[in-house]
């Protein structure tokens, strides 16, 4: 059996090339995600009701059920049930599935933490607006969205870390994400089977990203630090 | 003429009545104190009279253009809501600036986006925004912020903060100029800068609506005194009449409370 030393640069390469799809699926949902969040946000404090409860009902739905409940159903659901396999079988349609999971998932949590950022600024900076003869749309642009984005940092930091992790739960639809490719060493794959530590290895993958993603995090809420 | 007529206003939220058949009329360049206890309707009539909220009946007219009218329930687009509020500014009682904004900005904010609707903004931007600009240094100085104009609103204390809300409100020159209770956040110490910068837009002949608690200030700047009491006018008329010779017992009982 070969050493762990030798085996390496073969596991590097194959974790590389899953931690790219890890990447592609991170950033498609936060693409995704953060503008259709706003979209549901704007529902959920609709003053039509029926939009509103519709809207509600659906973050409910979304949030109440495991993603991983949801990445099956939304890969399966039109092949099994409609006899129309919309994702087709490669590794392009799992994407495309979990991308879409993702993005309906994560866009119902950004939408709440959404809600709460701009409901927690006080009335009077609308009455503000208002009085000095801003428009809803100028006041939200020019007043409210700072202010709000200022106060979603540390929330919405949170959910961007949880997702670099969640994205390993697209392996349920066989997308080959990086947790994929260093489980595919155990079972064999490359002439290397039966090895473990591949596996283990893909957690410094999530470290230095997170590190990363920290980093930014953090100096993001720094520049936003000149006001209060 | 008169600058500023109200007619039979009332407001009512649900089944309470807030504001009882309002009606009283002010001049040009006269400033109006409003006074009464907390709840007897004096913040909602200012926010009536600044399109915050709507009479549920009465008539609002400034210089003879009657800008509300409960009778003629025409849909009002946006744009026409908007040039009626110019009419009047408010400074609130908790300062409600734009903390992202620097004094400065917050005094320019609303004098561009009014601008960039305008033509001559595409062709003479430069000019105008140096304009707006030298406009609200102006009158931040003429506030006694010269040295704070850079200044964001979480580093300046409460009366520069109301200051800057003064010069926000005039940089749109609205025809009459609504306080409320502009004193109330502030602490003791800090209410005598704010009062006396009142007083000197009342010598340069501002019209201006005052709601406060400060009697002292209320019988000393204004020229007119209105009493409120439960959602009415209880009694109005110049200061003397109204703090040296009440005629109702409301307004002696409500009086008496301040002397002791």
């Amino acid at each position: 059996m070969d050493t762990i030393l030798q085996q390496m640069p073969v596991v590097i390469g194959a974790l590389n090339k899953g931690f790219l799809q890890t990447l592609k699926l991170f950033f498609a949902t936060l693409a995704g995600a953060i503008p259709l969040g706003l979209v549901i946000s704007m529902g959920s404090m609709s003053r039509i009701r029926l939009l509103n409860r519709i809207t509600r009902v659906f973050v409910w739905i979304i949030r109440g059920s495991p993603l991983m409940i949801q990445l099956l159903i939304i890969y399966y659901f039109p092949g099994l049930v409609f006899h129309t396999p919309i994702w087709g079988g490669g590794e392009d349609g799992r994407f495309h599935a979990a991308a879409i999971a993702f993005i309906i998932n994560y866009a119902c949590y950004f939408s709440e933490i959404y809600r709460g950022g701009i409901q927690g600024i006080p009335v009077g900076q609308e009455e503000a607006g208002l009085v000095l003869g801003m428009t809803r749309f100028q006041i939200f642009w020019h007043v409210k969205l700072l202010q709000m984005i200022k106060a979603i940092v540390p929330p919405m930091s949170n959910e961007i870390i949880t997702l670099v992790k969640d994205t390993s739960l697209a392996r349920i639809i066989a997308l080959q994400e990086i947790i994929w490719a260093g489980q595919a060493f155990m079972k064999g794959s490359q002439g290397i089977s039966g090895a473990i530590w591949p596996l283990f290895f893909t957690a410094v993958y999530y470290l230095l990203s997170i590190g990363i993603l920290t980093i930014l995090l953090n100096r993001l809420e720094k520049r936003l630090a000149f006001f209060r | 003429m008169a600058i500023l007529e109200v007619e039979h206003v009332q407001k009512v939220f649900g089944k309470t009545e807030v504001l009882h058949d309002i009606s009283f009329s002010m001049e040009k360049g006269m400033t109006l104190s409003l006074i009464g206890s907390s709840g007897s309707g004096k913040t909602t009539l200012l926010r009536c009279l600044n399109f915050l909220e709507t009479p549920t009946a009465g008539r609002i007219i400034v210089n003879g253009e009657t800008l509300f009218d409960s009778a003629q329930v025409s849909q009002k687009t946006d744009h026409e809501l908007r040039k009626k509020r110019l009419h009047f500014g408010l400074v609130f009682q908790s300062f409600n600036l734009f903390p992202q904004y620097t004094a400065l900005q917050n005094v320019t904010l609303a004098c561009e986006l009014l601008a960039k609707e305008k033509k001559a903004w595409h062709t003479d931007r430069k000019r105008i925004q140096q304009e707006i600009k030298e406009k609200a240094n102006g009158l931040l100085t003429q506030m006694g912020l010269a040295d704070r104009t850079g200044n964001y609103p979480y580093q300046l204390s409460g009366g520069q903060c109301q200051r800057v809300a003064i010069a926000r409100a005039l940089a749109l020159e609205p025809d009459i100029l609504c306080f409320d209770e502009p004193t109330s956040a502030l602490d003791p110490e800090l209410t005598g800068e704010v009062l006396r910068v009142i007083r000197s837009l009342a010598e340069r002949k501002m019209t201006m609506i005052i709601v406060t608690h400060e009697m002292a200030f209320a019988k000393d700047v204004a020229q007119q005194v209105v009493f409120m009491d439960r959602g009415e006018i209880c009694e109005m008329g110049t200061p003397e009449q109204v703090f040296c010779y009440p005629q109702k017992e409301r307004t002696k009982q409500f009086l008496a409370g301040y002397h002791q």
